[in-house]
């Protein structure tokens, strides 16, 4: 089947559906790939570079929609581009069907098969290779601290210069989701002190491991909303979080905010009074201008500068980062396509009992399939519920315990055999036998921290002590004999004789040969 | 020596004993254990001998036995090859269980054994004398009979007897039966005729409990014998009162249950079944219908030269070596590609199934003898989860432990059996002579799949190739 690439039409878009790089491998799978004059210019993908992976280039995009069998887009596409568009059409890309059901009443008419990137079911552990929204997200949290650091006057290290002492820049990231976590971490890689917020209080590890410190808000209740989103929060948490809000803004000199709730206005977290409060020369970058803003001063798409904060509120941080988005955005496309064409010959087949396909999938053949079913999937259980994991099964643990019935009927066969044994066995043999169940258990503790490498050797030495029964019949050679005993001495003699040469055998053979064995294991 | 500096004496080579056994928790401190072993065993021996149970009369019997039985042991020691220890393992574990064998008859000839015991006292040690010579003679049979498989005397196709299950159990019930006889007999001599029926009988089921076994179960077998002669021991103990004796006995037997318990693990089989010697019946290919048993796709075969490329690019290699590689003596050849990818900044790891070759660690000690630094020996279970970062997993002469049947297929006669991941390798060589299945006669998935690549032909020669073409780069 034919890969079609048009150029993105979207003002300030310099994204591509995808990069060199990822066509050879479209192509390893069986598929053709005709991408647009230009259409990866903006992200440093010269037509060149395409036609050097084996992808035919084509002027203008009425050929690539008309001839193509299915299309990889980046931004929902224009109702001129669905004019232009074959019916019968596969269209990947972001589509947003809640925001935009116009669009999805359009390409119905087409009959169309639709997979919206942003519809993946990100609960799904599989699906993560082909997640889109996190791989953008995460290069939009770095361009975001790149922004902060241009508009920012000051170092983000501290450093010690012979000038005098440069304190280190202190940012607080509110929201700590994909693109938070992706700030924190290049903020942390650049020597700011970072701080950051969640409602979700479970990924305050997450923030330690980037290098943050989690700021908690002093208040008692649950965040996470499913899907890896926050929720909507009550108004006591709210107040609490205000508070924290503004004393974090006397603070430090750098905010970035990703706060983002699904299918609602961005929450406003930055009041114009706090931002009033921040030292001149900070600056906030406030990653949810295009849902409204977290900060009430923020003008989307514009830097501002207000009460002396420079106030970033730009949309396009992907599109300031268009090689590694598209990159990013190429690699997840190609993931899917490997989904959804798992014979390798080129043909597609949108399978619908797959749960990862079928949440993607929200129109097929004209017949509009959004919103999918929601997943059979345990919900997220409270870490305290979480099972144990297995004991690794490993050489000093018996391995996992015994349920409880079959440990019963051995405790109790023992007990019987333990009775049986008291009843009839005289003390002599007793003793002999308490010294013998202690030497098995002695015995198991030990052979337990064998190393594995070493049971060869293991086997030998226990070959070599067991030459120990050589005692028997040492014992059985020359007895002080009491006199008038009728006993056949020579064939004992001759029995003994041939047991203690049997038993040398081992005892020197295997002596000699563990240390033989023993003296090879080097590092 | 006085009795109780003999008894003494006795503990201190216990605990040197156990001593011993521990310091093979680590391959630094397991040349010392084995040193404590030796200076127990001297303890134990000299301890005895000049012990109130030796007159001076016996020593240079004594004496000339020791030398006889040591020559030939450290001739023995001194001669083997690495890649036939197993064969001499199996050989020193039926010595032991001869010479539990003559210990026992000889200790019931003998009427001071018996001497002022009490009625309830004698017939337990009558049935001591029993066990130990059962045990003992099990042993070995068994023990030869795995010798022979194991040296190839014998052939390694399970011998399957129509109806060996009863043939197994009509043998115990015999048993059983001279047993309550022999505990009841007046005479020695009337007594020695259930010992010998028993003997014979027990020896049959050695040879028939070992014959039924497959090439590849050896691991298990060997271990469980291991075992058997630690029984013996004990039993020999509890029939001469000797404390030393029931301590080593069940260190050994207890280590030697241990270890089959680990390869039966490893081979997802039940423990109980093995040491009641009544498997085999595992081991029968499952025979599906034509069709949906065959795993679908092609098999690329690849040259040395190829090979050698590969393994320059790449930065991590993982080689799973298998009974194979012992076969074809290729353990020196795989430690100079090692040196020398190694030399080249490559990450080269080894990883051992427990169950490959035909003992336990018995790949361990053939690495070990060709020099590879075993700490990058890894084991199954501590390098499964990198194979997805390996660049290029090598199988020498393995199959059935790098089957991904025993994953994916639930009616796969393996499933459910560990095995190393090296498919997820990037790209997976199998050094095979031909596409023969392995012991568990299972196709092998792994063979077709799209990143596997085959190398036919002898694993040394092959390697040599391979190390050629690694130099001439």
């Amino acid at each position: 089947m034919r890969i079609g690439i048009p150029a993105e039409t979207l003002a300030g878009e310099k994204r591509v559906a995808t990069v060199p790089e990822v066509v050879e491998k479209l192509i390893k799978l069986g598929f053709t790939v005709a991408v647009e004059s230009g259409a990866g210019d903006a992200a440093n993908c010269s037509d060149e570079a395409y036609r050097a992976a084996g992808a035919e280039i084509i002027v203008g995009a009425a050929q690539i929609w008309a001839e193509s069998d299915i299309v990889f887009k980046v931004t929902v596409p224009s109702s001129a581009e669905v004019e232009m568009m074959r019916t019968g059409i596969t269209l990947i890309g972001f589509i947003w069907p809640a925001q935009n059901p116009e669009l999805m009443q359009q390409l119905a008419a087409k009959k169309a098969t639709v997979l919206a990137i942003d519809a993946l079911p990100r609960q799904l552990s599989r699906a993560q290779k082909m997640d889109a929204l996190t791989s953008q997200a995460g290069v939009a949290g770095y361009r975001a601290v790149i922004e902060a650091a241009n508009a920012f006057g000051r170092f983000f290290n501290g450093q010690i210069t012979a000038a005098g002492k440069v304190p280190p820049a202190k940012v607080f990231i509110a929201g700590a989701g994909v693109a938070g976590l992706a700030a924190i971490g290049t903020a942390a890689g650049l020597g700011a002190i970072v701080r950051a917020n969640d409602t979700r209080a479970e990924v305050a590890d997450q923030v330690k491991s980037l290098g943050g410190e989690f700021v908690k808000v002093e208040y008692e209740e649950e965040g996470g909303g499913g899907g890896g989103y926050a929720k909507v929060m009550s108004e006591g948490f709210l107040q609490a979080q205000r508070e924290m809000y503004a004393k974090q803004a006397r603070e430090v000199d750098i905010i970035i905010t990703t706060a983002l709730i699904p299918g609602r206005p961005a929450p406003m977290l930055i009041t114009a009074e706090m931002v009033k409060s921040m030292k001149p020369g900070s600056v906030i970058v406030d990653m949810a201008g295009e849902r409204g803003g977290n900060c009430e001063l923020t003008e989307a798409g514009k830097a501002v500068v207000k009460y002396g904060v420079t106030i970033v509120g730009y949309t396009d941080l992907n599109s300031r980062l268009a090689k590694q988005s598209s990159t990013l955005y190429g690699t997840n496309l190609f993931r899917l396509t490997e989904e959804l064409c798992k014979t390798k010959d080129g043909i597609i087949n949108v399978n619908m009992e797959d749960d990862a396909i079928r949440g993607l999938t929200v129109i097929k053949e004209g017949e509009i399939t959004w919103p999918a079913p929601p997943l059979k999937m345990a919900a997220p259980k409270p870490a305290v519920a979480a099972k144990p994991a297995p004991a690794p099964h490993g050489h000093g643990s018996g391995g996992a315990p015994a349920s409880a019935g079959k440990t019963a009927a051995i405790f109790s066969a023992a007990a019987l055999l333990f009775l049986l044994i008291g009843a009839f066995a005289p003390p002599a043999f007793l003793g002999h036998f308490t010294v013998f169940v202690l030497a098995c258990f002695v015995g198991y503790m030990v052979v337990w921290n064998v190393t594995p490498a070493l049971h060869t050797p293991l086997m030998s030495v226990t070959n070599a002590i067991s030459s120990i029964i050589a005692i028997g019949a040492l014992v059985q050679v020359a007895p002080p004999l009491l006199v008038g005993l009728d006993r056949p001495d020579e064939w004992i003699r001759w029995l003994a004789v041939a047991g203690i040469a049997l038993t040398a055998v081992n005892m020197f053979g295997g002596f000699a040969v563990t240390r033989r064995m023993l003296s090879m294991f080097r590092k | 020596m006085s009795s109780s500096l003999a008894t003494v004496s006795y503990i201190g080579a216990i605990i040197l004993f156990i001593l011993s056994l521990g310091g093979l928790s680590n391959p630094e401190s397991s040349r010392r254990g084995n040193l404590y072993g030796m200076i127990g065993m001297t303890i134990a021996v000299l301890a005895t001998v000049f012990g109130p149970r030796v007159t001076m009369a016996g020593l240079p019997w004594i004496i000339g036995a020791m030398l006889v039985g040591g020559s030939v042991g450290l001739y023995a020691a001194r001669k083997v090859q690495m890649t036939q220890m197993p064969e001499l393992v199996a050989l020193m574990h039926s010595l032991v269980g001869l010479a539990a064998m003559l210990v026992g008859f000889a200790n019931y000839i003998d009427p001071m054994a018996a001497l002022n015991l009490s009625a309830a006292e004698k017939s337990i040690h009558e049935m001591e004398v029993y066990l130990g010579i059962l045990i003992g003679a099990i042993t070995l049979a068994g023990s030869l009979i795995a010798f022979g498989k194991l040296s190839g005397k014998i052939g390694g196709k399970p011998l399957l007897l129509p109806g060996r299950h009863f043939m197994n159990l009509a043998g115990l019930l015999v048993v059983i039966a001279f047993g309550w006889q022999f505990m009841h007999v007046e005479t020695i001599s009337s007594g020695m005729t259930a010992l010998t029926v028993m003997t014979v009988i027990a020896l049959l089921f050695g040879i028939h409990m070992v014959m039924a076994i497959g090439g590849a179960d050896m691991p298990v077998v060997v271990s469980m014998l291991n075992s058997y002669s630690g029984w013996a021991a004990a039993a020999t103990g509890f029939m001469l009162n000797n404390d030393l004796l029931i301590v080593v006995g069940a260190l050994v037997g207890s280590s030697g249950a241990i270890l089959s318990y680990i390869m039966c693990r490893a081979m997802n089989r039940n423990f109980i079944s093995v040491i009641a010697g009544g498997f085999g019946g595992g081991a029968k290919p499952t025979k599906k219908a034509d069709g949906d048993a065959a795993p679908v796709g092609e098999v690329v075969a690849i040259s040395a030269a190829e090979t050698a490329e590969l393994l320059l690019d790449a930065k991590n290699v993982i080689i799973v070596p298998g009974y194979g590689m012992a076969v074809a003596q290729a353990q020196h050849t795989v430690n100079e590609i090692t040196k020398l990818l190694r030399e080249k900044g490559v990450n080269v790891r080894f990883g051992i199934h427990p169950v490959a070759g035909r003992m336990p660690g018995h790949m361990n000690v053939l690495l070990a003898e060709a020099r590879v630094p075993y700490d990058i020996v890894m084991e199954m279970d501590e390098l499964n989860a990198d194979f997805p970062d390996t660049d290029v997993s090598i199988v020498i002469g393995a199959n059935d432990i790098v089957n991904p049947a025993a994953q994916d297929d639930p009616t796969s006669p393996i499933a459910g059996m560990p095995v190393l991941e090296v498919w997820k390798a990037k790209t997976s060589i199998v050094m095979k002579r031909s596409m023969a299945s392995g012991y568990a006669g299972v196709d092998n998935p792994l063979f077709y799949k799209e990143n596997n690549r085959m190398l036919f032909g002898d694993a040394k020669k092959m390697l040599d190739e391979v190390l050629t073409a690694l130099k001439a780069q």
